[in-house]
Order: structure tokens, then sequence, then C-alpha cells
């Protein structure tokens, strides 16, 4: 609840944890997030890491698509460009991790400005069509090209080392992803709040009035591209490093309209709604699957139908959220919010 | 020479399959302007009923085409209804996810009732190869190709003549404009759906007596895209063309490029023309330049 609460300034105004309030249940949750790996059992530490690592690349693809407005549908393309970035600089270069991470990112990016360049004139439907063939043409390269990418087996690689650390285990990688993760989010949230992230949100809402009040379309287009590739490849680069293999199977085309499922659930153009959507999307198969486990004593075939059912609830949700709460989670959550924010009062 | 020809001529017989799926897919962008990424599922569950009707009922082939136009025609209209409907005037990427997500449910049933095991089709036609010259070709192929193109030609004189048609092409033309003159728009769009929905199942039948018919045969249905935009987004002349333009471009490029990749070039060159294309002219290569006013 949060009463007294009047700005006299317009930092206070602007301010991202504007009240009391939110910065006590922000100290509270960052509490629990430091609090979790010593908790939480192998299981739950190896999703925490894997949410950790999705919401970066879910946060990604929001700023592009969410906010930028522009439909890509080959976000996973880029994130496996950063897998095998990272994977080739570590294995071949015996660079450290700290340099591979950043590298992977730029790296990532550099192939974003590629693919988006000549998207630059495209628009809706036929930038749509652009980047799936971006994606079916980047998933032939992970497969064909053998002597680079290791075609279908992949390449290996060691656990990463920091500071003289070797992260072999989840509970010491989610020192490692829980940092980026919030470095990331901030990053992004920040973003929107200066020139370059508002440009986005004015491209996103008519191009052309846009480019009338000033804005460079093909330049913001660009740093749209490279930065939501930016963090494709810092994704790319921490999940190889977790799994510590990379193989073509990782990013296919599923794996992209995943990821624009997770931001339209979550909450197209809204950080927040990035993270919703990238827990939604790593808990609700985890929990068909247990669902499913619960099951087979009655139905010993239970467990052959977990592919398909996914596939259909995975489905379901998209439509439904699309139909019924185009905003997404992050809507829900706002009013949620609101109605306790004056609680108990009614007005 | 010979094999060119070999290629040219069977990649000319496969495209004008693939021109009776774009059919779908254009025939529902048209009227309704939405891209229909589950084009794929429906021809992969037209082709699983089809399965089911000859197989599993033991009815006749001719008993069984009937059945699949109207089991995908309802299939279509009700996906418009309960579902397209309500999407009218979103932005596009909704759009887009909504028949995403379409397509990912009617995968996963598609699954649950077939498994996900490969079936292959009794004979529907002939199986002497049909021999041209010096040219052979699959005889599922030759008739599957005749039987595609009649199909094409029944839509094309329905959308020329038919009150129907003539009907479809105004609200596409302008729906403001075929509202006031009396069409009933939201039915047109219900029935794009049900013709896109038939048009596409009746080409999966064909490719699933072909190569077959399992879960994933919908994947074909990607290939649309590179058809549509050599041929044009809303062109169904357009999409008899580009379907067939594909056919041969991915038989030319599998036939000779393939050996030197270890597979896969066939699928993948459709979509490098198509980055080509889209690099040189935005709007396709046959696609009219959308005016934009504020």
């Amino acid at each position: 609840m949060r009463i007294g609460d009047f700005k006299a300034t317009y930092a206070t105004d602007q301010a991202i944890f504007d009240s009391p309030t939110s910065k006590f249940w922000m100290g509270v949750f960052f509490v629990l997030l430091a609090i979790f790996p010593f908790v939480a059992g192998d299981y739950l530490l190896f999703m925490a890491n894997l949410t950790g690592i999705t919401i970066i690349g879910a946060v990604g693809l929001n700023i592009l698509t969410g906010f930028a407005g522009q439909i890509s549908l080959g976000h996973a393309a880029f994130i496996g460009v950063g897998g095998y970035a990272a994977a080739i600089l570590a294995t071949r270069f015996n660079l450290p991790f700290m340099v591979c991470l950043p590298l992977s990112g730029l790296i990532a990016a550099g192939f974003g400005i590629i693919v988006g360049g000549p998207s630059l004139r495209l628009k809706g439907l036929y930038l749509c069509i652009a980047t799936l063939s971006a994606q079916l043409i980047l998933e032939f390269v992970f497969v064909h090209w053998e002597s680079v990418t290791g075609g279908i087996r992949g390449i290996n690689l060691a656990p990463p080392e920091i500071f003289g650390i070797i992260l072999d285990n989840d509970f010491k990688f989610y020192f490692l992803t829980l940092p980026l993760v919030i470095l990331c989010v901030t990053a992004a949230r920040n973003l929107f709040r200066t020139r370059v992230g508002r440009a986005f949100i004015a491209i996103r809402d008519r191009d052309i009035s846009a480019e009338l009040m000033g804005i460079s379309l093909v330049r913001y287009k660009t740093y749209a591209f490279a930065l939501s590739s930016f963090m494709a490849g810092i994704s790319g680069c921490l999940w190889v490093n977790f799994l510590k293999t990379v193989t073509p199977e990782h990013f296919p085309l599923l794996e992209s309209v995943r990821y624009l499922a997770m931001i339209i659930v979550g909450g197209l153009g809204s950080i927040l709604g990035s993270i919703f959507g990238a827990l939604f999307m790593v808990i609700v198969p985890e929990a068909i699957k247990s669902v499913l486990g619960l099951l087979v004593d009655i139905f010993p075939t239970a467990m052959s139908f977990l592919f398909p059912l996914q596939q259909v609830i995975f489905g379901l949700l998209i439509v439904t959220f699309l139909v019924f709460e185009p905003h997404g989670l992050a809507e829900i959550w706002r009013r949620i919010k609101n109605y306790f924010r004056l609680w108990p009062f009614e007005h | 020479m010979d094999i060119f020809l070999q290629l040219v001529a069977s990649g000319f017989l496969v495209g004008g399959i693939y021109a009776l799926i774009a059919l779908g897919f254009v025939l529902i962008y048209k009227a309704t302007n939405i891209i229909n990424f589950a084009t794929g599922e429906f021809m992969m569950i037209g082709a699983y009923i089809f399965y089911s009707l000859t197989v599993y009922l033991n009815l006749s082939p001719l008993l069984s085409f009937p059945l699949v136009v109207a089991g995908a025609a309802l299939l279509g209209a009700i996906v418009e209804r309960l579902i397209l409907r309500h999407m009218l005037g979103r932005p596009n990427i909704s759009i887009v996810m909504v028949t995403i997500g379409l397509s990912s449910i009617l995968l996963g049933v598609a699954e649950m009732i077939w498994g996900s095991s490969f079936r292959s089709f009794p004979p529907l036609f002939p199986r002497k190869p049909i021999i041209i010259g010096e040219i052979v070709l699959r005889s599922n192929l030759f008739y599957g190709f005749i039987l595609a193109m009649a199909v094409v030609a029944i839509f094309l004189i329905i959308f020329k003549y038919a009150r129907v048609g003539v009907a479809m092409r105004a609200t596409a033309n302008d729906q403001t404009a075929a509202f006031s003159m009396g069409i009933n728009v939201k039915s047109i769009f219900t029935l794009s759906w049900a013709f896109g929905a038939i048009a596409a199942s009746l080409g999966g039948i064909i490719i699933g007596n072909v190569g077959g018919v399992q879960p994933t045969l919908g994947h074909i249905g990607l290939k649309i895209f590179p058809i549509v935009i050599l041929g044009g987004l809303d062109s169904i002349l357009g999409a008899v063309l580009g379907g067939l333009l594909v056919g041969i471009l991915e038989n030319l490029a599998g036939g000779y490029l393939d050996p030197y990749f270890h597979g896969g070039v066939k699928d993948l060159a459709p979509f490098v023309v198509l980055i080509i294309i889209l690099m040189i002219k935005p709007y396709g290569l046959f696609g009219t330049r959308e005016l934009e006013r504020l």
C-alpha cells in the first residue's frame, strides 16, 4: 500500500522506483534472489539459470519487436550466432570467458546489422518473411559449415572460468547469470528513457510520422537490430557455456517462435513483460511434464503425449492471450498491483 | 542436358502442387490481409483426414475427396469465426502470431490423433511412370499435378464468373465499397478461410499421395513464402507462376548443389532467392507497392 506519495521534482517523477513502497518490495525481491541459490535444489537452480538466460534473450527480442515494432522470426538464429561465436572463440582461440562474452554479443550484433540492413526497406509482413529466411539460412550454415561449426555434432567446451573460479555447477553459474540478467534488464529499462529508446517507440507507433519528426529510420532501425542481436548474443553465449555444448538443434525456427510467444504472453513493449513471459514459457512446459509424470501410473502411455500436448498448450496460450489479453501478463500484473495500491480502501 | 530437362520437368510438376497450396494462402491473404502461417497445417490435416477416410473407413477416394473438402471448409470457417474474427484491426504481429499459434495447435492435435509415425497412402493413380521423350516422370507426381491444376482452374473460374467469386474480389479490392454495395464482408471473410483451407488440404492430399504423410508435413507450408514473394502476395495467377518457378528452382538447386553441401540446399535455395529479391524489390517481384498516407 502506498499513501501520501507526492512528487515535488521531475527527478522523483522520472525515477524507476518512484515510491518507498516499490523500493521496499524491490529490496525484498533482491534479497530473495540472493538467498535463493542457498535454499534451492539442483533442479530449481538449473531452471533458474535457464530462465535467466531466456530472460536476456526475451528482453532483446522485445526491444526489437515490442518497442521498435520490427517483427523478427530469426531471434533464435541470432542467439545461435552468439552461442557459436562463444564456442569458437573459446575452443579455437582460447580466449577467456570475460572476453568471449562481450565479443559474442558484438558478433551477433554484427549479424543483426547484416540481416537488418536489407530489412530496413521492408515492413510488416515482408520483414517477417525476410527474417524467416534469415533464420533458415543461418540454421543451414550451422549444420553445413562443418569445418567451423562442427556440423550436427556441434562443439563441446570447457566450463567458463571467471577470476580463477571455474563455474562448473548450477550453483556457481547462478552468480554469473543473475548479475547479467539484472544488468541487461536495467540497461533495457533505462534505454527507453533515452533519445534512442523513445525513437524506437516513435518508429513502432508510426514510422512515417517518426521520420517527419526527424528520426532517421535507417539509423534507428539499425540500432534496434544491433541492440536486440547483442542481447541475443549474450544470451547465446551464456546458454552455450551453461550447457557446455552447442549444436544446431538448439536454435530451430520453433525456438524463434517460442521467443515471440514469450514476449506476447508477457507483454509486447514491456521489459517486465519479457521477464514474465520468459518465466512463464520455461515453467509451463515443465509443469506439463510433471503433470503427465503423475498420470503415468494411471495411463502408462501418458508420456508419449508430452510433445503434442506441449504443442497444443503452447498454441492455445498464444491464441488465448492475443484474443483476450493482448497486453499480456504485464497488464494483468499492473491490474493486480493497482488493486492493492490503495488497499484496503476502495478509492 | 538430360539431367537438366529431367530436373526441370519434375520440378515443374512439384511446382504445380505448390501452386495449389500457395493458392490456399493467397485466397485468405487477398480477402482478409492475413498472413496464414497455418496453411501448411491445414494441408497436413487435409491429408490425414483423407488418409483416415480411405484407410480406416475404406471409403473410395472419389467419395473421400468431397468429404475432405467439406471438412476443410468447416475447419477454415470455424477458425475464422472463433479466432481470426477477434483479430480484425489488430497489428500485423498479433495476427501473424495467432496463425502461428493455430499451426502449433493443429500440429499437436494431429500428433495426438494420428501419432508421429510416417504413413504412406494407398495408391490412387496408375503406377506406370509417364515417359515423354527421354524424361521419366513419377506417375504420382504427374497425376497429382493434373489434379492440382484442375483445382486451381476451378478456383479461377469461381473467382472470375461466380457471384461469390466476384464478391470476394470486390471485398479484396475495397472493403468499405464492397460493404456499401450490399456484400456481407464478414461472411466473405469466413468463406475465404473456407476456400483457403480447401485449397490447402487438397494440396495436402496430393503431396501426401506423393511422399506419405506425417505431422511435420506442414513444414512444406513454409515454401509458400518464397512462392508468394515471387508471385505477389495477392495475385492468384502469381501464386501459380511462383509455385512453378519455386518447384523448378529447388529441384535444380537440389540436383546440382546438394552433392557439395551434403543435402539441404533444395529446401534452402528458394529462401536465398527470396532474400535477394526482397533486397532489390522490397514488395516482391510482382507485388504492388503499398502507398501509405498519414
